[in-house]
């Protein structure tokens, strides 16, 4: 083994296609970890496994941009905001609502849910309109929030499935061309009136909420309008934004990774230095514990610790390393071998330097570049394995990893349903940010070990 | 030969270490639950067989002395069963590992074998062979086409193949091998019916079609193996060739004109033999714990789908077999590996 100066390593880096290629991949996770920090709130991460949370998304979805692609459009899920407009005349205050949806896909959409929050006393009455891109505006519901003497809080979700919905449409049967009685009310709303076939086109809901004598106060006011397409990478079966997931899995798994490399390559050089500076029976003894280790199987027992321990992803990671640093170890002890022989060393023997001074100040200098070669080599391992637990279903349930994704979607039977949203994104991932840092390793161990490079 | 020999008792030793402190591992963390439900089992066995027997309760006219009677027949099986002493006293423990040592697993919790029996041997000698063939098989393959692609490419450094294969090689050891195996299972058993989803045969294991049927359900899982396993082998066969090719005498036969294929085939791999039969040893052991994923993912009805079922419902005494017989298969394939090294490579025998 040569020694190779810092510079040397840089220059002949900076030669690599495949190693720039993987800093670039690197650098693109970084900055999407840092994205996924600042845009996402970390409570949306902490409640991934809290089924209310997600109760507004839809299930299943593909992501949006597959439209892009099909010649049909897949409707989206929309959650829509609305434009607040209040008003008052004759003692008759009026607060309006208006929900303006651009619908331009070829199918109906499969439902929708107006949810909304009023602070008000006395009587007041709310109805429910859908002004059509035809100019036809449709009354779906007209009814008064319950009395009360006092300012009360009342909370409502309207279903399209509402009987009153249906039956407030069966009496203005006489508008469509055709029989809606079997129809859901959203084949109907969003229904040319001539034939059952979708009309494209600008639609308002509006809902308008009267009071006399005080103005009603509407708060957390929406309408979910169920599609079959959403977000950027679609949801899955339990409704969640796996968007969400994807993107708060880089940074962990970058973590995992790096945390267990690191780790593991630290204490095995050290260890490996040392046993071969030391040799005789120190070295036996350590070798000899350096090969219990290494016969031990790994996978089962990591199994068997995550149960019967802690499946905590820290306690993980120290686990992931128990099993990771004997190969380092066995490399930077025959390293050591050949470079404690050499003069510089011998030379600081004899002038009595403490062993720890010459085992970190001559010996480790000269493995830093096998150490670097041998970290980023072992982060993909790390990662795989950590994925691998997860997707036994023995992953650390507050953090939702790449491989807890992939955990639900074999439980969920996506392979079976064709959700390859659900399948493909995630192993991607997983692959990619492995991939990435094999490059790096391959093309530092060329420059560290230059008789592979021919 | 006294060196090999010696070589070999070392390793020998070491191995017999290996599986003492992996059995003590397993028995340490599993052995509390292990207490815990096999107490709870007495209780239960105790307290059943009471109630099928209503003739003990009306002998007993008050409910306290039933209650005592009762909890003194459980104590009494406790205590011959020895669960009196903590799973942690010494002698417990040497119990313990010396039946596990002599294949006595007891029996399963919850599951059993194809054939209904609870015995945890029974169970083990059934999925065992299954196991062994998908990997065996696997494995086998993976170096033919590993060695000869990799020979192939250490010929001509550079060139495509070379190139392709690398790049395959990194590309290919990057996937999980398990997310692969859930694609595959999309691509050819749903979108395209090729193979079936489930790699458990659907038919009896005493059907005559049944072998046939099993290798059908094999092909699926195994293409996934070999596929995303033949790319490293072939890398790691044409780094060693590299290597070989660059010493002297293979020099020196090419300055005398001898054929270049044959100097490829014969005599640098025939020196790159020794470490790439270790490996093969080797890797024969590592997919063998990979193996808990992949037939989690196929269905494969072997040793690794076992392991899994056996965590998912904390059956101990399925678990501890288990692992035992995977460490001991393991311990066997490195024993081979180190064995085959020593034979080979003289100079590991002199103690390096």
């Amino acid at each position: 083994m040569s020694s190779v100066s810092s510079a040397d390593i840089k220059r002949e880096f900076s030669k690599s296609v495949l190693g720039i290629t993987g800093i670039l991949i690197i650098i693109s996770l970084i900055t999407v970890s840092i994205i996924a920090a600042i845009t996402i709130p970390a409570s949306t991460f902490q409640e991934w496994n809290n089924p209310e949370k997600w109760l507004e998304y839809p299930k299943t979805s593909v992501p949006i941009w597959v439209n892009y692609f099909t010649a049909e459009k897949i409707p989206e899920h929309k959650i829509i905001e609305p434009q607040i407009f209040q008003s008052n005349s004759n003692n008759v205050y009026l607060t309006s609502q208006q929900f303006l949806i651009n619908f331009e896909f070829d199918d109906f959409p499969s439902d929708f849910v107006y949810e909304y929050e009023a602070k008000y006393s006395n009587a007041h009455l709310i109805s429910v309109n859908l002004l059509r891109p035809d100019g036809l505006e449709v009354n779906l519901l007209t009814m008064s929030l319950p009395f009360s003497e006092n300012e009360t809080i009342y909370k409502q979700r309207i279903f399209s499935t509402d009987e009153m919905i249906k039956k407030n449409l069966l009496m203005s049967s006489n508008l469509f061309m055709f029989d809606i009685s079997q129809k859901s009310v959203t084949d109907i709303l969003f229904s040319d009136t001539n034939e059952n076939k979708i009309l494209k086109g600008n639609y308002a809901f509006v809902v308008n909420v009267y009071g006399i004598d005080n103005q009603s106060k509407i708060t957390d006011s929406k309408i979910v309008l169920g599609g079959k397409a959403y977000g950027f990478m679609g949801t899955d079966e339990l409704r969640r934004d796996l968007a969400v997931g994807l993107l708060w899995g880089t940074p962990l798994a970058l973590f995992i990774g790096v945390s267990v490399a690191i780790g593991s390559v630290v204490v095995g050089l050290i260890y490996g230095v040392y046993s071969g500076y030391k040799g005789k029976k120190t070295d036996e003894t350590m070798m000899r514990f350096n090969d219990i280790i290494y016969a031990l199987p790994a996978l089962p027992f990591l199994i068997i610790l995550a149960v019967t321990i802690s499946n905590s992803i820290f306690l993980m990671i120290g686990f992931l390393m128990i099993f990771s640093w004997v190969g380092v170890a066995k490399v930077s002890r025959s390293m050591s071998l050949q470079i404690k022989t050499r003069q510089y060393v011998e030379a600081a023997k004899i002038m009595g330097q403490k062993d720890s001074k010459i085992i970190f100040r001559h010996i480790i200098p000269q493995l830093l570049p096998y150490a670097f070669a041998s970290i980023a080599i072992s982060v993909p391992a790390a990662i795989t394995t950590e994925a691998g637990l997860s997707f036994l279903g023995l992953g650390d349930p507050s953090f939702p990893t790449w491989g807890q994704i992939l955990h639900d979607a074999n439980t969920y039977g996506a392979t079976a349903q064709g959700f390859w949203w659900w399948i493909i994104p995630p192993g991607l991932l997983i692959a990619i940010t492995g991939l990435a840092f094999v490059f790096i390793g391959n093309a530092l161990d060329s420059i560290v070990n230059p008789k592979l490079k021919r | 030969m006294l060196g090999l020999k010696r070589y070999l008792v070392t390793r020998g030793l070491t191995m017999f270490g290996v599986l003492l402190v992996t059995l003590l591992l397993t028995v340490a963390l599993v052995g509390s639950n292990m207490d815990t439900i096999l107490k709870q089992g007495i209780i239960f066995q105790v307290r059943s067989e009471i109630t099928d027997n209503p003739s003990i309760a009306k002998s007993f006219t008050n409910p306290e002395d039933f209650e005592a009677f009762v909890q003194q027949k459980i104590d009494e099986r406790i205590i011959a069963l020895g669960l009196d002493t903590p799973w942690y006293s010494p002698q417990r423990i040497g119990y313990t590992m010396f039946k596990i040592m002599i294949l006595d697993f007891g029996n399963a919790t919850f599951l059993t074998s194809d054939t209904g029996s609870p015995n945890v041997g029974d169970i083990l000698l059934e999925k065992l062979p299954k196991t062994v063939l998908l990997f065996t098989t696997a494995t086998i393959i993976i170096s033919i086409i590993g060695i000869l692609l990799g020979a192939a490419s250490s010929s001509k450094i550079g060139s495509k193949t070379d190139r392709l294969t690398s790049t395959f090689a990194v590309i290919s050891s990057s996937f999980p091998v398990w997310w692969i195996g859930m694609l595959m299972i999309f691509a050819f058993a749903f979108v395209y019916q090729i193979f079936p989803a489930r790699a458990t045969p659907d038919i009896e294991p005493s059907d005559p079609g049944y072998i046939l049927s099993l290798l059908y359900h094999m092909a699926l899982p195994l293409i996934t193996i070999v596929l995303i396993g033949f790319g490293s082998w072939a890398y790691l066969v044409r780094n060693f060739m590299v290597g070989v090719m660059q010493e002297d005498f293979i020099t020196a036969k090419r300055t005398i004109g001898i054929n270049k294929k044959k100097i490829i085939y014969k005599h640098a791999l025939k020196n790159a033999a020794p470490p790439i039969v270790t490996i093969l040893a080797l890797s024969l052991s590592g997919s063998l714990g990979g193996a808990i994923i992949t037939e989690a993912v196929f269905d494969w009805p072997g040793m690794g789908r076992l392991y899994f079922e056996a965590i998912s419902v904390m059956d101990l005494p399925v678990i501890i077999g288990s692992t035992y017989v995977l460490t001991v298969l393991f311990l066997i394939s490195i024993f081979i590996a180190d064995l085959l090294y020593g034979y080979f490579d003289p100079r590991v025998r002199t103690g390096l």
